[in-house]
């Protein structure tokens, strides 16, 4: 036994030893191998590597182009680019960022906030080449650092321009803002294959215009072959291929009105959209309150962020295509007209109302306690009869409403060109049953019905989406899609090109009953509840308020506006068009909390509606404000 | 005063005692090529220099450490190192972190280590000891098991995905089996199953990963992509010539055109600055470690130690084959250093202990087993 495991030692250290020669002949061979390859490429082939290396030192630098403007209708420039110096940071070509920014702050003027902007950006972008830690330098912060720049390996001055927003807050919400490129900005545009485009480029937009135009904006992206040393700092231009600038933007707006609306929102919270019924040109978008843009501009800073963010107005919130709300009793003209096509009313059909309306058992109340006598049609609308359309809606049935109310384009959304729009909701038993899970609560009950007919319950519809339905009622069934954008211009050949008005649906409605409805909302602004609003103006126009509630009330308690907080009261809305025939404006207006469409939202339309028809610019909120304490 | 020069010697000898002089001449003179051209590499931060030269500190110490350790000593960590191995292997599959899009790292509280770097050494140290169990009496069986054993981690590696580590330490444990004396006739076999099943194997690759392969076989196919790699460390090493571009004069690696330039693209900076001539030296050297470990492995008295310093070796070997064969563009880009050049930590330290094992083998080759 052990002979042969001696034995079999021996064998296998002889085997082993075969082995050994066997690899070590392996290795040699394929050392050699490398050693062929080697001489291949450097002997053989050396010539060639040697004037590609040398082709290396030439150097493809992007250069970045000028982002387009943005003007309003007129052609005053709501969005520029200015030129300034920044300080930039290249943090991969440094150790100690703290210690080589503390050291900064001996050579230029470095704030706390310019240091937590920074620590954002880094956390933001962490491939960026290079991040601003200053932005806008004077000229004297750039001779003390050109002076000291050799202490600073890896931070430089950058020429770079900047975009401004000269109208501050006014429009923001339309406008948008740009914004440093965040890796998943970066992701996107990867997505849609155009990254190449954007090499040497550091901003893009983030909202409004600037975002859903940012491929027409940003123009295409220019290189130069510079050729460089050993260092690779440049020595001279080899070629240029120079930058196309990006198209401007003119807007359907005119930022006088956009400025009239938002002076005489004020404080107050609220959403305006006025639209050109024949073409569907959105003349005013107004979501209050707005930021000023210019803060997103280089980075904003923490502290502002967490202001806006935290408020408790929900400033960033663009409350005219992403905020739904009740439309109140600016859904009973829609109704009167589904009536009259549906043939479920007369013109002449006169109820008698006392102040309520009862179903099941349930009391539905009248916003006016005992009631407004003996109703017809006309008058339904013009002293906005909450009873009459409880009844109808009882006699109308969710879904013929539903129907009706889907071609206006109620909840849905418009297709307006920017992002971010909600969709509302255009109750019905599908979208209960799509809505909620448990069966009770899929199921739809006939007394939800009747709180639809005048525009509470489920009823959530956005701005944009009501200011399109009233444009296209005032158009008798038209509808177009709503935009911002009146044409893009190409700056170096000049081209123009127009935003076709884009016909969504005629919608088939009979001229008579149309008529009908205009005429009741004429009568609102003339003897109705926008009447106050509308004493003495100089042209025809209708219109209807709306009250929305926020809360909820008892059947048999009373709103009392003075008892609620100031976040409870309801909602105040108004719709309108003008003039009668041909109407050359239609609009939707809500002031949140508000309370009773009539006091505050039909005054903003009234505004609206003087400028646009007649010209006249309201006095300043200034001198309103003196006479206010005159008065006192 | 003569006292303390005395003392110094005793010291200095104590030190030395079981280093291989010439192990450890060839390892000094490549780590100083590797310091030369990391500092050249590192020209825009300076600071990798020093961090080099502590994880050199850290490496050299666990090399001396182990140099110390008898092949025995060494035979009783195979089974629990192993066992570690594959358990934090499992836990990085399950739990570990995430990094360029693979699943590498395991977080132990403070550190974060990557396991698959101790079955670099773990994987020939188990095998080894696996088959010098059954020493003499080897059959079908042994081997299959240490098939098994082998597969297992690289796998796991493989599934990370961590192509360059699965390669090296399915290497390693080839090579101890190969040196186990697995049969010509099975090895045959083996290759021919081994090349039929490349196409399957293909499909099972990630996309990266064959989107590496098809470029090496076309660099110009990717020229801003995965081919950009190798164009530009082929042009960096055949525009070095004969003589080089001389050290800090390579302008391929001074314009930042070599990527991975301190760690798996080191090489490309060799040989842009030192030529031709630089890399016959540096093959000189790799050729004399490895003669020398192979020397060292066929006097080494047991079969263990045997298939230990040989596999060893010959992973020496395949790190520097592996680079250079694709920095030069012969070989796909897997990620594997260069052996002592190289910036990294673990890579060194894996590198030192494996010296290490080296010259406690051959420090001990006269002790024959009880």
């Amino acid at each position: 036994m052990r002979l042969t495991e001696l034995k079999n030692h021996q064998r296998e250290l002889y085997q082993f030893q075969v082995r050994v020669g066997f690899v070590s002949v392996a290795v040699l061979v394929c050392f050699a191998i490398l050693l062929l390859r080697f001489t291949w490429l450097q002997i053989v082939q050396h010539d060639v590597y040697h004037a590609k290396a040398e082709d290396n030192r030439i150097s493809i630098v992007p250069i970045a182009p000028n982002r387009g403007l943005i003007l309003d209708r007129n052609g005053v420039v709501l969005a520029r680019n200015y030129s300034a110096y920044t300080l930039e940071i290249s943090p991969s070509k440094i150790n100690d960022l703290e210690r080589t920014i503390t050291e900064l702050a001996e050579v230029v003027d470095i704030q706390p906030r310019d240091r937590s902007r920074f620590r954002k950006l880094l956390s933001e972008s962490r491939n960026a080449d290079s991040l601003p830690i200053r932005n806008r330098l004077t000229d004297e912060e750039v001779a003390r650092f050109a002076a000291n720049r050799f202490r600073f390996p890896g931070v430089e001055i950058r020429a770079r321009l900047f975009r401004q927003y000269p109208y501050g807050d006014t429009a923001s919400h339309v406008i948008g803002y740009i914004g440093r490129m965040t890796d998943r900005d970066i992701e996107r545009l990867e997505e849609q294959g155009v990254s190449a485009n954007y090499r040497g480029t550091d901003f893009v937009g983030k909202t409004g215009v600037e975002a859903s135009y940012q491929n027409e904006l940003h123009g295409s992206t220019g290189f130069e072959q510079v050729e460089i040393d050993a260092g690779g700092r440049g020595i001279r231009t080899l070629s240029r291929t120079a930058a196309q600038p990006g198209n401007n933007i003119t807007l359907t707006i005119d930022i006088k009105l956009q400025e009239i609306v938002e002076q005489a929102f004020g404080d107050r919270r609220g959403a305006l959209v006025a639209i050109d019924p024949a073409s569907g040109a959105i003349l005013a978008f107004v979501s209050k309150p707005g930021f000023d843009p210019n803060l997103f501009v280089d980075g904003i800073d923490p502290q502002s962020w967490a202001e806006l963010n935290n408020s408790p107005d929900r400033p960033l919130n663009n409350r005219a295509i992403a905020g739904v709300y009740p439309p109140g009793s600016t859904f009973k003209p829609f109704m009167a007209l589904a009536a009259l096509e549906s043939g479920k009313r007369h013109p002449r059909y006169t109820i008698s109302d006392p102040g309520y309306y009862e179903f099941g058992g349930r009391r539905f109340r009248d916003s006016k306690p005992g009631g407004n006598g003996s109703v017809d049609l006309y008058k339904s609308i013009v002293v906005s009869s909450d009873t009459y359309y409880y009844q109808l809606a009882n006699d109308m049935g969710i879904d013929a409403i539903a129907a009706f109310m889907k071609q206006f384009g109620l909840g849905a959304k418009t297709g307006i060109d920017l992002e971010g729009e909600a969709i509302g909701v255009l109750p019905s038993p599908e979208w209960k049953q799509r809505r909620f899970r448990r069966p009770e609560q899929q199921k739809w009950y006939a007394g939800e019905t009747i709180s639809i007919g005048i525009g509470q319950g489920y009823n959530a519809y956005t701005p944009v989406q009501l200011a399109q339905a009233v444009a296209a009622l005032a158009n008798g069934g038209a509808m177009y899609r709503p935009h911002l954008v009146a044409h893009v211009d190409h700056l170096r050949s000049g081209d123009r090109r127009y935003i076709e008005p884009q016909l969504i649906s005629q919608i088939s409605l009979k001229p008579e009953n149309v008529e009908f409805v205009k005429n009741a909302m004429a009568g609102v602004n003339k003897e109705g509840t926008g009447a106050r609003a509308f004493a003495g103006a100089q042209y025809s126009s209708g219109g209807k308020t709306g009250t929305a509630q926020v809360i909820g009330m008892k059947q048999n308690e009373k709103y009392d506006e003075r008892k609620i907080a100031e976040r409870h009261r309801d909602h105040s809305l108004f719709i309108a068009f003008a003039p009668l025939d041909n109407p050359k404006i239609a609009l939707m207006t809500i002031v949140e909390n508000g309370g009773f469409g009539a006091r505050a939202a039909a005054p903003i339309a009234r505004a609206v509606l003087d400028y646009w028809l007649l010209g006249k610019i309201p006095p300043a909120r200034k001198s309103a404000d003196e006479d206010d304490a005159g008065e006192d | 005063m003569q006292l303390t020069q005395f003392s110094l010697r005793r010291l200095f000898f104590r030190l030395n005692a079981g280093m291989d002089q010439t192990l450890l001449t060839i390892a000094i003179i490549l780590v100083g090529l590797g310091l030369l051209t990391l500092f050249s590499a590192s020209y825009d931060y300076p600071q990798r220099v020093t961090a080099q030269l502590i994880n050199l500190a850290v490496a050299f110490t666990a090399m001396w450490v182990v140099a110390q350790l008898q092949p025995q000593t060494l035979m009783r960590f195979a089974l629990p190192v192993y066992l570690l191995g594959v358990t934090l292997l499992i836990a990085v599959a399950l739990f570990g972190d995430v990094a360029n899009g693979a699943r590498r790292w395991l977080h132990l509280g403070v550190a974060r280590i990557q396991p698959s770097e101790i079955m670099k050494i773990a994987m020939p140290l188990m095998l080894a000891w696996h088959f010098h169990r059954n020493e003499a009496l080897l059959r079908a069986r042994d081997f299959l098991i240490a098939g098994v054993l082998l597969l297992l981690p690289v796998l796991l590696i493989a599934r990370q995905p961590d192509l360059g580590t699965a390669i090296l330490v399915g290497a390693a444990g080839c090579y101890v089996i190969f040196f186990a004396g697995l049969s010509w006739k099975v090895i045959a076999g083996v290759s021919v199953i081994g090349l039929a099943s490349l196409p399957p194997l293909w499909g099972m690759l990630h996309d990266y990963q064959r989107k590496r392969i098809l470029t090496l076989l076309d660099p110009s196919s990717d020229p801003l992509g995965a081919g950009y790699h190798i164009i530009q460390s082929t042009i960096a090493v055949g525009s070095g010539g004969i003589f080089g571009k001389g050290w800090l004069s390579g302008t391929q690696t001074h314009l930042e055109f070599i990527p991975e330039r301190h760690t798996d693209f080191i090489f490309a900076v060799f040989s842009e600055e030192f030529g031709l001539l630089g890399n016959c030296v540096l093959l000189v050297l790799y050729a004399l470690l490895i003669g020398r470990g192979l020397m060292i492995a066929a006097n080494a008295p047991t079969f263990f130690s045997r298939l230990l310093a040989s596999s060893i070796t010959l992973i020496f070997f395949t790190y520097a084959f592996v680079n250079m064969g694709m920095v030069s563009g012969i070989l796909p880009v897997v990620g594997v250093p260069l052996p002592f050049i190289s910036y990294g930590g673990t890579a060194l330290a894996t590198l030192f202990i494996g010296l290490g094992i080296l010259m406690s083998v051959h420090r001990h080759r006269k002790l024959v087993q009880t």
